[in-house]
């Protein structure tokens, strides 16, 4: 069984990016760049399912720039077998991204696909639930366990107010949430064994993807900013601030 | 042509997340002179449907009443909406879903499946194609303007004012059944495991106390913060540290990748104030922190900041209070 995992490269989760003077966008240049968190959980999640003998191959798979290499080698540190890079120098937006990897899975045939549920630079959470669909595959998204057996993967998913498990025929698409696991650290020897795994490259063109935007963003600002307020010294000052100043008790 | 919104619900009930879209569905629909259509989809969801025809600015309630939409899952629900813009004649020019995690999980098929871009958790409409919403957990909000025929869009509850419900006697909307999709048979829920709680849903309560890894343990946490919430009517929140440690289940984490909530007091306890955090709780009208840490980042969002240990200042605060 081969599992693809789509990893994107973002800003690092402890970053606080600024909003460029001209609006145009955020600055991001110098900044840490890192592993999206919800699919260095991903990755983990496939590689176990390796190490269990459920799964023989992972394959990571990052659409973006050619440094997302960087983020593919991150991958086969944690134990992706082999990567592929889309490179592309233009913004790619989810509905775009679900199509190269539908395209990739039309090639890869792989059993499942693990993504992560959102990426914490644009905050979409909509490219599994769209490849899914793109692939006509259900769909368990926000998973905190995955057992996959006989054609059948059993996923709980973190809704609003509790669980759900729910059971869905391979192949599918699962997306991570948070609890599914702790991703391990990357040894040194495994990232220098990372450098060997075999990388291809290929362009949206070569998987007949027209990626263009199908949103504009007109302009980038910085939200309202709260200012902090007063200290108090006491319980008795809190309450009765709440009650008299702020009136919301 | 009409705009769809997409009602979270149970079946017996509508949610109040579905009070706030069509608030915004509203907004459009009042720029673009169109009605406002709630899908109900459910199994025997008469009652949810009920409710939605009270609810002020809605026209018309579209039921897809079938076994197969019992438990709303995504691949069924997005084909029947698929085929409701396909097939009518009035057509649909926007379609809304609440950011729900059952919003979330539709909304995106729906989309992928019309061709066109979602745009995830607007907190805006700036006109019939532009909208606003952030981007990096809230500190930037990006003005986007969609090209696609269909606007497919996920909606920031805390952004809009909940839509009124009209009096039982009040005018109330149409409901028109709507035809049923073959089941898919992609998935099959096997079951739910919902957190039982006499206390205000979190996405919808006017007071928040919330606790993070300061708690130290889940019996602080209960210990100390129940008491508290009880003595002002408060839902619980708490950090991702929190859950992660497991003092309370998961779906009480406020924040980036959790939930985004704005009550009138927010009460962080022991909480440092990562910026994950800050991104779901920092529209809040009034915020309070309690942290030992006279440095910690809440404190810079807080309006009314209290040094001190929560062991000693909680309990004390929940007594002033009860
Ligand atoms: C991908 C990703 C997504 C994330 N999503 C979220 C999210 O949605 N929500 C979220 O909350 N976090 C999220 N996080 C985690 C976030 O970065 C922080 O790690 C987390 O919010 C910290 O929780 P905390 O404030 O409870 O713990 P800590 O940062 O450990 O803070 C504990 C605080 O308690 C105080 N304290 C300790 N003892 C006492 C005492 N006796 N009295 C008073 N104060 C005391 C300390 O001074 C400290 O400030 C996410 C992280 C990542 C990488
Ligand atoms: N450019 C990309 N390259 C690889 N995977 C991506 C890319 N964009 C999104 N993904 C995957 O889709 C998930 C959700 O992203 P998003 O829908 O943008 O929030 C991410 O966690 C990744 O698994």
């Amino acid at each position: 069984m081969k599992i693809l995992v789509p990893v994107k490269r973002v800003v690092d989760y402890n970053v606080k990016v600024r909003v460029k003077a001209d609006g145009t966008g955020v600055d991001i240049a110098n900044v840490k760049m890192s592993m999206n968190p919800f699919d260095e959980i991903a990755v983990e999640e496939a590689v176990r399912l390796k190490e269990a003998g459920i799964a023989t191959e992972v394959v990571a798979v990052s659409c973006g720039v050619a440094a997302c290499q960087e983020t593919i080698r991150a991958a086969m540190a944690i134990g992706a077998d082999r990567g592929i890079l889309v490179e592309s120098e233009i913004e790619l937006q989810p509905l775009a991204v679900a199509k190269l990897l539908k395209a990739l899975c039309d090639k890869e045939q792989p059993t499942v696909v693990i993504c992560g549920k959102q990426a914490i630079d644009d905050d979409s959470n909509q490219t599994g639930q769209m490849l899914a669909a793109l692939l006509g595959w259900p769909q368990a998204t926000f998973a905190s366990k995955v057992q996959l057996a006989d054609g059948v993967a059993s996923v709980m998913r973190e809704i609003d107010g509790g669980l759900e498990t729910l059971e869905m025929k391979l192949p599918a698409v699962v997306t991570t949430d948070l609890r599914l696991n702790e991703p391990r650290y990357a040894t040194l020897p495994n990232i220098m064994k990372a450098k060997k795994k075999p990388l291809d490259i290929v362009k949206p063109a070569d998987l007949g993807v027209d990626v263009t935007p199908r949103l504009a963003t007109l302009k980038v600002a910085e939200p309202p900013k709260r200012s902090a307020g007063v200290r108090v010294a006491d319980v008795a000052q809190l309450v009765d601030k709440l009650k008299n100043e702020a009136k919301v008790i | 042509m009409a705009i769809l919104v997409i009602a979270e619900h149970d079946n017996a009930s509508l949610k109040a997340a579905t009070l706030n879209t069509v608030s915004a569905a509203a907004k459009l629909g009042a720029d673009l002179a169109t009605e406002v259509h709630v899908l109900v989809a459910g199994a025997n969801c008469g009652a949810a449907a009920e409710q939605a025809a009270k609810v002020a600015g809605v026209a018309k309630v579209r039921v897809a009443d079938a076994a197969h939409y019992d438990s709303q899952t995504a691949e069924n629900v997005a084909a029947l909406v698929v085929g409701m813009v396909a097939n009518e004649a009035a057509g649909y020019t926007h379609i809304l879903a609440p950011s729900t995690a059952n919003g979330k999980n539709v909304a995106p098929r729906v989309a992928a499946l019309l061709d066109v871009a979602q745009i995830s958790d607007i907190v805006a409409v700036e006109s019939a194609d532009t909208f606003v919403r952030p981007i990096y957990a809230g500190n930037a909000l990006a003005t986007v303007k969609s090209a696609d025929a269909v606007k497919v869009m996920t909606v920031r509850t805390t952004a809009f004012e909940a839509a009124a419900m009209l009096a039982p006697e009040g005018g109330s909307a149409t409901v028109e059944a709507v035809a049923a999709n073959a089941d898919l048979g992609l998935t099959t829920v096997k079951g739910r495991d919902l957190t039982k709680s006499a206390r205000p849903e979190l996405g919808a309560a006017k007071i928040i106390v919330s606790g993070g890894r300061g708690l130290g343990n889940s019996e602080n946490y209960h210990k100390l913060l129940e008491p508290l919430a009880d003595a002002l009517g408060a839902a619980l929140g708490a950090s991702r540290a929190a859950v992660d440690a497991g003092y309370v289940p998961n779906d009480y984490q406020v924040g980036q990748t959790g939930k985004i909530v704005a009550p009138q007091l927010y009460i962080a306890v022991g909480i440092s104030g990562a910026i994950q955090h800050l991104a779901g709780m920092k529209d809040s009208k009034v915020i309070v922190a309690i942290n030992k840490d006279p440095e910690a980042p809440i404190f810079q969002v807080a309006d009314y900041g209290l040094v001190g240990d929560l062991f000693e200042v909680v309990p004390q605060l929940a007594r002033t209070l009860a």
